[in-house]
């Protein structure tokens, strides 16, 4: 379903943030990737929704080169994609509701279902009692739980979480992991850069480790081996 | 679904309105003084044209007749006037008509009267008053009167005097300042509205640039252009209505203002004289309110309505 080609970045100043990496994800499959900070997760992640291109080699997504898309057709690429990033980016002109409200309108949602739905993840999250309050008014375990929120809401086909455990504490983070397994049992494919050993080990799924920009293992029943 | 797209939109550009409280509240100053400056012009455009037109009316050529000329060859000297393309009206004053006003004016100076009484008979000539279209044409009028200066009877000339030339100073003055003032005044009113039309468009950019980051989230959770730019051109819009309302107003009671302000400070006589300019932007205002409010509220909607737009597009490259 996803498909990495040898795909190379490299910045401007010459520094090396992908290097040949090539790797296949199939349809409901739950990947980790782990390595250390600056090994290119983040960068792996942020190709497959665009925000950033490569150098050489490309990416695909069920075949289709998501760089040589154009803006409409990447638009609605990215609505069958859940992102939760690293920085969380909530809007922070809205709510906790409206945040997650926007993502299903953006994904053509009518009202009834918005009014379901938000509420429901939310409570998934432990976020009920949050629901009118601001970004800024929220602790960083918070809203990154709105972020996931917000990933999730529109059932996506790929959801791909970047660092989502970073703020949370043990039991938030396994009750996080548990939604991604649920969701990832519900169909979606999940991708998920963790550099926690315990969530490594938790899953125990498809482990590719990354160290500068390359590929330095790929385990079917990985271990979290740094 | 469009439908429903377009409520959201609305909805969205419409609390994201007052949730950006004081940047809003620069926007709309900003745009009011624009649309101020827009209404000055309209009402110096107006007020220019009262001035002017009463000045001109004030302006006109008086030709006295000898005392002895007969009535009939003086009504033919006023219709060769009436056929010069030049004339706009003659009025005739016959002697006895001077005479009749000319005592009603005074008749509150025992002095004067008594110096009429005096003098016995109607010491006033017969006079034909004349208005010219536009005051550079009393020149060619008053050499008109000059060539065809008919003889009466007795040989002498019809017209005694012609008293243009005291006029034609301030006739002369006023035929170049007028299109002078004309010209400038539309140079001024166009570079105004350029530099209005830069500040506002630059207010607005900056509250877009605000939100570079939220527009780059949202497209890449997915939303289409329209959902991005919509709300903000809604906003746009909103302040467009709100700056438009608050001129308005502004002009409104600014038109009362002035017409106590002119009276003050012209003193009762001149401004019953020039009558015209007291009530000039009051009446004005009131007269063509329903232009005036297409204008101030189309250009602050459409004003605020494109620079949205504009700025949103340079931020909408993710």
């Amino acid at each position: 379903m996803i498909y990495y080609d040898k795909v190379t970045k490299i910045y401007p100043d010459k520094s090396v943030g992908l290097d040949g990496v090539s790797f296949g994800v199939e349809p409901k499959e739950f990947v980790t990737i782990v390595g250390h900070s600056g090994a290119g997760k983040t960068t792996l992640m942020k190709m497959l929704i665009a925000e950033d291109w490569p150098t050489e080699g490309a990416v695909y997504l069920e075949s289709t080169n998501i760089h040589k898309l154009n803006k409409r057709q990447m638009s609605k690429v990215r609505r069958r994609i859940g992102t939760v990033f690293q920085d969380y980016r909530l809007l922070q002109n809205k709510t906790v509701y409206e945040n997650i409200a926007f993502a299903m309108e953006a994904t053509g949602r009518t009202d009834s279902e918005i009014a379901a739905d938000v509420p429901h993840v939310l409570e998934l999250v432990n976020l009920g009692h949050k629901i009118w309050n601001f970004p800024k008014e929220l602790s960083g375990g918070e809203r990154q739980r709105v972020a996931i929120a917000r990933a999730i809401v529109t059932q996506p086909d790929i959801v791909i979480a970047d660092e989502p455990t970073g703020n949370l504490d043990p039991t938030n983070t396994y009750e996080i992991i548990r939604i991604l397994q649920k969701i990832n049992e519900l169909g979606a494919t999940v991708l998920l850069t963790t550099h926690n050993k315990g969530v490594v080990d938790t899953i125990g799924g498809r482990v590719i480790t990354m160290e500068k920009g390359k590929v330095v293992r790929d385990d079917k029943a990985g271990k979290y081996i740094l | 679904m469009i439908f429903t797209n377009f409520r959201r939109i609305t909805r969205t550009g419409f609390v994201n309105f007052w949730r950006n409280g004081f940047l809003s509240f620069a926007a709309i100053v900003v745009l009011t003084l624009s649309l101020l400056a827009l209404g000055s012009i309209i009402f110096a455009g107006a007020f220019g044209k009262a001035l002017i037109s009463d000045v001109k009316d004030k302006v006109d050529i008086n030709v006295y007749f000898a005392l002895t000329a007969p009535e009939s060859d003086i009504l033919s000297v006023q219709r060769d006037l009436n056929r010069l393309p030049e004339v706009a009206s003659t009025t005739y004053l016959s002697r006895e008509q001077v005479l009749n006003n000319f005592k009603l004016k005074w008749q509150d100076n025992t002095l004067i009267m008594q110096g009429l009484e005096e003098i016995g008979n109607n010491p006033f000539p017969a006079t034909i008053n004349v208005k010219a279209k536009d005051p550079g044409q009393y020149g060619s009028i008053a050499e008109y009167l000059q060539d065809k200066n008919p003889g009466m009877s007795d040989g002498t000339p019809i017209i005694e005097k012609v008293n243009y030339e005291q006029n034609k100073l301030v006739i002369d003055r006023l035929s170049k300042i007028i299109p002078a003032i004309e010209s400038a005044g539309m140079i001024i009113a166009i570079i105004m509205i350029i530099v209005a039309m830069i500040v506002v468009f630059n207010t607005i950019r900056l509250i877009v640039y605000t939100s570079k980051d939220e527009i780059s989230v949202m497209k890449l959770v997915g939303a289409s252009n329209i959902y991005v730019r919509g709300p903000l051109i809604v906003s746009g819009v909103m302040y467009g209505i709100v700056s438009g309302a608050v001129t308005l107003v502004i002009m409104a009671a600014f038109s009362y203002w002035s017409d106590a302000v002119i009276l003050r400070f012209a003193g009762i006589s001149v401004a019953a004289d020039f009558e015209l300019v007291v009530n000039v932007l009051s009446k004005y205002f009131m007269q063509n309110f329903g232009q005036i409010f297409i204008i101030i509220m189309g250009t602050g909607i459409v004003l605020g309505g494109i620079s949205s737009y504009i700025a949103a597009r340079r931020y909408l490259r993710v």
